[in-house]
């Protein structure tokens, strides 16, 4: 029998071409490509008066160079508003090239072609625009202001005002034993893969096609949004999505100008072009997350259970709104994480800045919400003088209580419903796992050699694996190997894995013969994309159910050249065979040969076939209801998203002088229902672990008051290396499977990174002894907090 | 040699263009190249060898490095006519003599080491020197040897066991180390 591959740490298919260098990402392709450089602006707020590109026709090696002017129809519109929504009142998005205004440093100005990147470069720099500055609204606090505006016609900076609301929770918190208010921030980060954008392409002349590579979490989205924009029929367009050096969300995004104007460029000089991003571009012109300022009114309890909860945030959106609101309704719904408030009120207002634009980074507006609901739990639990994890567990959704309602609408637009989890039970194992119980003594021991050191946890719900659907298409080859299709893209997770594992269990045929494509719609036009966790549940769902009909067509086709039922059928490592009688066999190939009536003998798999009588000769030889070939295609389309749950704890240790943080362990446990790749689920907590320690140490957006990002190098803009990063992170699984997929599965992609500036926030609070309520938090920061929180010990309770 | 009087200009772009030999992986590349052409764009484009990846272009990611004369450099923070006449080891060069993958590749795939693959050969190649100059480095010792590359995809922790496996397997094989 064939090993069950499903739930086996399976080694990685996509291993061996990567390690010997021969992955294939977008910079890798068509190296005789001309190059596009981008002219950025250089202010955060300007109108532009004029450009004058006649120094950059003397440059040789120049192709082509484009200013909004240049372009015609959609291509001179602004960019889509890709999500919108009632509320996003003022939403705005920008043109591919500034037409007269800009808004933040970095955006889009002019585009030059040349046989290299650094002719085109070089003629760049010889554009010269004219500018009229405009004063920069930077930070929430001058956007909230509204003194200054990002546009005119944009009153007070507010994109947006969303509100929702259970029960009355400002009732419920006036009456209540308790009270507490809290005003929180959390500061700009971003996605960071190490792979910046990357777009080329190719204009077919023979054949009328557009050809697109780029380095995209959603190929079928640029594909249409291409296709729009350049006034081509979708069926003109591929665009086709290679290896990716990560996403973390940033490459969701779409269209980016440059995978209009590639193409466009491509289309017009009949070569093609190729775009790619330096570090710096991608720091100042592509997207950040994160940043956000909190209120937070909460009524409880004596035992610390919610009566009421009352939260207001205002979020930076930057300059302009393409990916609409979903990362503040995202932070304004997860928010409530395993916890039940009785009553529950959230306002947001999304702002903008004249700085860069603000979409989706890896756990998407989830660490704020995590963030602010942990710090209230933290808060609650020192006002009562009660263990952090006896507050959590006194507001848990039981086990018994799941599906759970939260009374809300989500991100997708339908109810916010937990479909499982067993919060008390993973409480119990993160407690064991980093030894809460046992911490007060390990703090004596420490304090009694004179070091300081802290614990705090953080616990957070994950709504993933969010619709409207994904494919998947299964053909077995007379050769019996089986190639498998997927529309959504793979930027490192290790999909051709996980998904052939599910394949190889599906159909009974070796790992090693199923090969998966993703993210190329010539094979798989129909697809959303790679965010949201939603891969494994997503396409792994829809490959499972797709390779169940190839199962039963294997099957119908064998049962007949085997004179038996599909019922008396198996199918062992790519042979079916009679159950109990394997000697009557008949190879996959064999039945691939026998599903298509075309019956040259191409080779002996299907010389082997013409042993088999197959169908009634005085019927056709494909029937009304069959097709030739054995494929299999299904989507997979859930009613609403499945719900992802996790815990971590810290342990960290404070330096007395330098107030340098240094974390001791990290704990980590996790419900994504039921793994796939147990190994593939612990790297992506590792990855997900590490976003997050920069997150809450190091990573913040330096913007300075004119709207100049001043940290826009990895020499400034500090992500973990390795001496950053937990020596090793203790994770425990609980498997509570979701019952809206027929894998059970939930997302694991992002959990690592979602409760990172709380649990960190947490353990240094607790070190500490005085609260933190703005996240990252630097070793000099820390050391100003306790300097103030001396001075006040000083002055006394009354000053 | 790294001082070759320019020969052509090129018709293109009016450059002056350098002869200048790349001795990458044992083969010896004759190319025609601008003086200010990065190494890293030299070995990717003019030569084809993509596995050399570009983070950031100023040297701090690592994704780009490459041996020189067996020594990690940042092939973006040099010119490659700055490199003619010695040897360079990419990540394409480290695979055995027979084919299978080197012990660090090895090592990579066995712990998962690895995810969207982009910074690997950076990882790969000043991994195959540091074990070179210390082939049973503690668990430290590993941290510290790849203290310099930037991954934001792993966490790091199982390019650290890879590193401490991969030494295993240079002391369980030692006759088929790795070219560099």
């Amino acid at each position: 029998m064939t090993t069950k591959l499903f739930g086996q740490a399976v080694q990685r298919v996509e291993d061996d071409r990567l390690l010997r260098g021969n992955g294939q990402y977008v910079d890798d392709l068509m190296p005789g490509a001309l190059h596009a450089a981008i002219l950025r602006s250089p202010h955060a707020h300007a109108r532009i008066l004029g450009i004058d590109v006649d120094a950059v026709l003397d440059v040789d090696g120049v192709v082509a160079v484009y200013t909004h002017e240049d372009l015609d129809g959609a291509m001179a519109e602004p960019l889509p508003l890709l999500i919108p929504h009632p509320t996003l009142t003022h939403g705005r998005t920008q043109y591919a090239l500034a037409r007269d205004e800009i808004n933040y440093v970095g955006e889009a100005i002019a585009m030059v072609v040349a046989v290299d990147r650094y002719v085109a470069e070089d003629a760049v720099g010889r554009i010269h625009v004219d500018y009229e500055v405009l004063p920069p609204v930077v930070g929430i606090e001058n956007a909230r202001d509204g003194e200054l505006l990002v546009h005119d016609d944009v009153p007070g900076n507010r994109a947006a005002r969303m509100e929702q609301e259970v029960g009355d929770a400002e009732a419920a918190i006036a009456a209540a034993p308790h009270r507490l208010s809290l005003d929180l921030e959390v500061e700009r980060s971003a996605c960071m893969p190490m792979e910046g954008r990357g777009t080329v392409a190719r204009w077919d002349t023979d054949s009328h096609r557009m050809q697109v590579w780029t380095s995209t979490q959603t190929s079928s989205g640029v594909r249409a949004a291409v296709a729009a924009k350049l006034g081509l029929d979708l069926g003109q367009v591929d665009v086709i999505t290679p290896d990716v050096g990560g996403g973390f969300g940033v490459k969701i995004v779409h269209p980016w100008p440059e995978e209009l104007l590639v193409p466009m460029a491509a289309r017009a000089l009949g070569r093609p072009v190729k775009f790619i991003e330096d570090r710096r571009e991608h720091f100042i012109s592509s997207a950040h997350e994160r940043g956000q300022v909190q209120h937070v009114d909460v009524g409880f309890d004596d035992d610390g259970r919610l009566l009421g909860l009352s939260v207001q945030f205002w979020h930076d959106n930057g300059a302009y709104t393409p990916y609409g609101l979903i990362v503040p309704i995202i932070t304004s719904t997860q928010l409530l994480g395993p916890y039940k408030p009785a009553n529950y009120k959230v306002v947001f207002d999304s702002l903008y800045t004249n700085t860069v634009i603000v979409t989706p980074y890896r756990g998407a507006g989830r660490p704020q919400g995590v963030y602010a609901m942990e710090r209230t739990m933290d808060a609650i639990a020192a006002y009562l003088g009660k263990d952090r994890t006896v507050v959590r567990a006194a507001n848990f959704i039981q086990p018994d209580e799941f599906p759970y309602d939260q009374g809300l609408l989500f991100q997708d637009g339908r109810p916010l419903i937990y479909d499982s989890g067993d919060f008390p039970a993973s409480l119990e194992k993160l407690k064991a796992l980093v030894g809460w119980d046992d911490f007060e003594r390990i703090r004596d021991e420490a304090r009694a050699e004179g070091r300081t050191v802290g614990i705090g946890l953080a616990c957070y719900v994950e709504g993933t694996g969010v619709g409207p659907y994904e494919g998947g298409h299964v053909h077995i080859e007379t050769s019996g190997k089986v190639k498998v299709s997927t529309g959504l893209t793979s930027q490192g997770q290790g999909h051709q894995t996980a998904f052939a594992q599910i394949v190889a269990d599906e159909l009974g045929v070796p790992f090693e013969d199923i090969e998966v494509v993703t993210g190329d719609t010539r094979r798989s036009p129909y697809s959303v994309g790679t965010f949201a966790s939603r891969a494994a549940v997503m396409s792994g769902s829809a490959i499972a159910l797709a390779a169940r009909k190839t199962r039963e067509k294997v099957l119908r086709i064998a049962a007949d050249a085997l004179e038996t039922t599909p019922e008396d059928l198996e199918i062992v490592n790519g042979v079916v065979q009679v159950k109990g009688a394997p000697a009557s066999r008949i190879e996959l190939g064999t039945i691939a040969v026998l599903s298509n009536p075309l019956r040259y003998a191409f080779d002996e798999a299907s010389k082997a076939a013409t042993q088999f009588a197959v169908g009634d000769p005085t019927k056709p030889p494909v029937a009304d209801d069959d097709e030739p070939g054995l494929e299999g295609k299904d989507f997979y389309s859930p009613l609403r998203s499945t719900f992802a749950n996790g815990m971590h704890a810290v342990v960290v240790e404070t330096d007395p002088d330098t107030a340098e943080i240094t974390i001791l362990r990290y704990a980590v446990v996790h419900d994504c229902g039921n793994l796939i790749n147990p190994l593939i689920v612990e790297g992506q907590i590792h990855g997900g672990v590490a976003q997050g320690v920069g997150g809450a140490l190091y990573e913040r957006m330096a913007y300075n008051e004119h709207g100049q990002l001043e940290n826009a190098s990895f020499m400034d803009f500090l992500m973990p290396y390795v001496s950053e990063v937990p020596k090793h992170i203790e994770i425990d699984h609980i498997e509570t499977p979701s019952p809206l997929n027929p894998l059970g599965l939930k997302g694991a992609g992002e959990a690592g990174v979602i409760p990172s500036a709380a649990v960190f926030a947490s353990a240094i609070e607790d070190a500490e002894g005085f609260s933190i309520t703005s996240m990252p938090i630097s070793p000099s920061e820390l050391f100003a907090l306790r300097l103030h929180h001396e001075q006040k010990l000083q002055e006394g309770p009354h000053a | 040699m790294s001082t070759h009087a320019p020969t052509q200009t090129d018709p293109a772009t009016g450059e002056e263009l350098h002869d200048v030999r790349l001795h990458v992986n044992g083969i010896v590349h004759q190319v025609r190249l601008p003086a200010r052409r990065l190494l890293s764009d030299a070995l990717r484009h003019d030569l084809g060898l993509t596995g050399t990846h570009v983070g950031c272009e100023h040297g701090v990611c690592g994704a780009c490095t490459v041996l020189l004369d067996g020594q990690p450099v940042r092939a973006c923070l040099m010119f490659a006519v700055s490199a003619a006449g010695q040897e360079l080891t990419t990540v394409e060069g480290l695979a055995q003599p027979d084919g299978r993958l080197g012990h660090v590749q090895q090592a990579f795939k066995e712990c998962h080491g690895l995810q969207c693959g982009f910074c690997t050969p950076g990882f790969l190649t000043t991994i195959t020197a540091g074990l070179r100059d210390n082939p049973d480095p503690t668990e430290d010792e590993a941290r510290d040897m790849i203290g310099g590359n930037l991954c934001r995809c792993t966490g790091y922790q199982n390019i650290v066991k890879a590193v401490c496996r991969a030494a295993e397997l240079g002391r369980l094989e030692p006759d088929q180390e790795d070219q560099s």
